[in-house]
């Protein structure tokens, strides 16, 4: 199905909702978001994509096969509670670095965060890859 | 120290996201190869810590139980895991030779490891809830596995696997929920002693009743066992294997780790509907074992049969009865998944898993006929193998109870179980091949015969060390049973205080 | 408002059964798909009800000021609705394939995997490899 007014709001919306899934994901420690809810809109970006062209082309404009990105978010997470290892605390304990430190403010960056990232990918590559098979087949 | 109870789970899941990576490679099946060595030296690791420091815990993230999550490994636990490395070892090698480079490019191997991580966690998590995501890991890679590749068989299979195993799911969750809205915690140690607060004992044995229908399914015990023997047959021999070795003694696993540790209070009403339940499953299992003509679908009946075993040690609740349970675990896991290997070899070489088309292995091929002996024989109970310990364990329990009905159908069913053995003999080893083919194990490649007749010696050659030497396994098992009777040593350790 | 919550688990608990009594598979797995929704809403009536309290915690603060609702059966309906979505769109997705396949969604009519009495594994046909034209070759052309 072509239709004009889809194809250019989704130029529009697709970078939108990729911009607003990063930023989801990065306040999720303290705030609603996290990387579930950040993966899930990002998806929806490329789902959005999707459905105003074709798989193919959706396929193209990811570059990488979701299935990979998938996995190697499972990876990330996993790697993220192994860090604690290495201080010697119990698995997926979490890791804080504060930098940037002036007066009271500072960037804290964590494994937690990682960890997220990593939930993001995965929810992200997943979710694709199952709409991308099903919107094939049917 | 704690961090050996992660490695079993976090080995695999990254052997799984790297198999996964290098799956258009041949680069894939090795690293699962190694991934699974790795998980071996783990388990075993995890093991020695076990056997010298009791039971072990560690709690994730550092959140103090019953808060957070716990891991922990007592000696059932932690035999389970060691035996699930052997297995998935022995499978990982055997796909080298058996699953295409098709199935291998559509993820297989990192489907294998993901299972593999799903049942290593099951083994060792101490929270239901955490048991309830592995059961689920486990569930949707066994999936996976089952209908990789979409044959026709596969796919209608897959259908009642699929759908009965959701059921059963569901049913758990709801368990989880009711349980936790009565006592108000998912640590099992934690349960263990909140239950004995409940005013309410009726409700809960009613709880206790939907883990055993969820657990039943799972474990494949009559009446709930239909999925089994409808799908079991149909993936590709090295994943009937696995599926038939480890994933219907999860469920066991389950009922053994709750019906020990959490539903021990009304043992007259609860465990007797066990054990009829168990008895009533060995004899269907067996009886559908008769009546089948295909390899595969004997060894599937086959399966339900002998969980009806390891249910019935349960369901006594004698320390001799759970330590025949545990010693028919592991017996079971190593024998079963062996006898899938050799129906493997056998469809290779002769063509089919149905036994009116194959034959003439025994003169042919007579390396496999004797490997195929050892586990057959122990599946039936000969002595010394060690399916003979195993039955002599639980048969003794149940007399000692004087149980004497219970005790002479576990044996005729012991006996029913030679009778599908020597049909298969009789069929596919005695016979020349109806097609006048000849067999032989050297028309395969050496490398595709050393990779599928390996696990089949290793696996064999263990039937015959526990058999042969039983009484260090007997000991271990009997220390396991006393550990799940009397679980204060668990429950100290996971808590971190005195109970 | 425990009354009402019992009462909807119940009407879908009820329903979902109703449905997954069906030979249609697809049916089946609507039923599991409304029984999934009522064990979650029953986890989350097991936590206990507590109206207009969302557990959240004031800036600095180590803990609520007042009673807040429990978090914990949140956290559990949130996960398991994660993991059940992801079965169920799995279980729809093999529906689909198995419908193209083998052209039927009745599961009565599903017996390529366990044929009917005689009938051969490998080939579907009947009584050890010899077609046997007195009985129908599968369950469909049986009319079952």
């Amino acid at each position: 199905m072509q239709s004009l007014i889809l194809t250019t709001a989704t130029r529009l919306l697709v970078a939108l909702l990729l911009v607003f899934s990063i930023y989801a994901l990065l306040r999720g420690h303290n705030l609603p978001g996290g990387g579930f809810i950040g993966g899930l809109i990002g998806a929806t970006a490329f789902i959005l994509y999707t459905i105003a062209t074709s798989v193919r082309e959706a396929r193209t404009a990811l570059r990488v096969d979701p299935a990979n990105v998938a996995m190697l978010g499972v990876g990330v997470a996993g790697l993220s509670g192994l860090v604690a290892g290495f201080v010697g605390q119990p698995f997926f304990t979490g890791q804080w670095l504060f930098l940037f430190r002036n007066g009271d403010s500072y960037l804290p960056l964590s494994t937690v965060l990682v960890f997220d990232i990593g939930v993001y990918m995965a929810v992200f590559g997943g979710i694709l890859t199952l709409v991308f098979a099903l919107e094939q087949e049917i | 120290m704690s961090w050996l109870l992660v490695y079993p789970i976090i080995i695999p899941m990254m052997t799984a996201v790297l198999a996964f990576l290098f799956r258009n490679s041949p680069a894939g099946r090795w690293i699962s190869v190694l991934g699974t060595i790795a998980l071996l030296f783990a388990s075993i690791s995890l093991m020695v810590e076990v056997l010298d420091q009791g039971v072990v815990a560690a709690q994730m993230s550092n959140w103090e139980a019953p808060f957070g999550i716990t891991l922990a490994a007592d000696l059932l636990g932690a035999v389970m895991v060691v035996i699930t490395a052997i297995t998935g070892l022995a499978t990982v090698v055997y796909c080298l030779a058996e699953i295409p480079e098709r199935l291998e490019r559509l993820g297989f191997h990192a489907l294998l490891q993901t299972l593999l991580v799903g049942v290593c966690g099951s083994f060792l998590t101490g929270d239901l809830f955490n048991l309830y995501v592995w059961f689920e890991v486990m569930l949707i890679s066994s999936f996976g596995l089952l209908v990789l590749g979409g044959s026709r068989e596969q796919l209608d299979g897959g259908i009642k696997y699929v759908t009965l195993n959701l059921v059963s799911t569901i049913m758990f969750l709801s368990g989880i929920g009711l349980l936790y809205g009565m006592t108000g915690t998912l640590n099992m140690a934690d349960l263990h002693l909140a239950v004995r607060g409940v005013e309410n004992t009726g409700l809960l044995t009613t709880i206790a009743i939907m883990f055993l229908v969820a657990f039943g399914v799972k474990a494949a015990l009559f009446p709930l066992f239909f999925w089994l023997p409808a799908s079991y047959h149909t993936p590709p021999v090295a994943v009937s294997a696995i599926f038939a070795g480890l994933l219907t003694k999860v469920g066991v696993y389950a009922l053994i780790r709750t019906f020990t540790l959490i539903f021990d209070q009304d043992v007259g009403y609860t465990h007797q509907i066990m054990l009829w339940m168990a008895v009533v499953t060995m004899v269907t299992g067996v009886l559908g074992a008769a009546a089948m003509n295909d390899f595969r679908r004997i060894l599937s009946f086959h399966i339900i049969s002998q969980i009806g075993y390891m249910v019935l040690g349960l369901a006594l609740f004698t320390p001799l009865g759970l330590m025949g349970a545990v010693f028919y675990l592991v017996h079971h896991i190593i024998v079963k998944a062996n006898l899938f290997f050799v129906a493997g070899v056998a469809k290779r070489i002769a063509g089919s898993t149905d036994l009116a088309r194959i034959g003439g292995l025994y003169a042919h091929a007579p390396v496999l006929a004797f490997l195929f002996l050892i586990p057959a024989f122990s599946l039936a109970g000969f002595p010394p193998l060690s399916g003979f310990w195993a039955k002599y364990v639980v048969v003794k329990a149940a007399l000692d109870l004087e149980m004497w009905v219970v005790a002479g159908i576990s044996l005729a069913v012991g006996l029913l179980t030679i009778f599908s053995m020597t049909k298969i003999w009789g069929a596919a080893f005695w016979p020349a091949h109806p097609d006048g083919i000849k067999p032989r194990l050297s028309d395969m490649p050496m490398g595709e015969r050393m990779a599928m007749m390996l696990p089949i010696a290793a696996l064999a050659a263990l039937t015959c060390i526990i058999g042969v030497l039983p009484e260090p396994f007997v000991l271990f098992a009997e220390r396991a049973a006393q550990q799940l009777l009397d679980p204060t040593e668990y429950v100290t350790t996971v808590l971190g205080v005195q109970p | 408002m425990e009354l009402l919550l019992a009462i909807t688990i119940g009407v879908l608990v009820a329903t979902s059964v109703y449905l997954m009594l069906d030979r249609n598979v697809l049916r089946f797995l609507f039923g599991l798909v409304l029984l999934s929704n009522a064990v979650n809403l029953l986890i989350f009536g097991a936590g206990r009800l507590t109206a207009g309290a969302p557990p959240l915690i004031d800036a600095g603060a180590y803990a609520p000021a007042s009673v807040v609702a429990n978090a914990l059966p949140q956290a559990l309906v949130l996960t398991a609705i994660v993991i059940g979505f992801g079965l169920l769109a799995f279980a729809l997705a093999l529906v689909y394939r198995t419908y193209m396949t083998l052209g039927t969604v009745n599961s009565d009519e599903m017996r390529v995997a366990e044929p009917m009495d005689g009938q051969d594994l490998d080939t579907g046909r009947l009584g050890l490899g010899k077609p046997d034209p007195a009985q129908p070759a599968s369950g469909r052309e049986a009319g079952i």
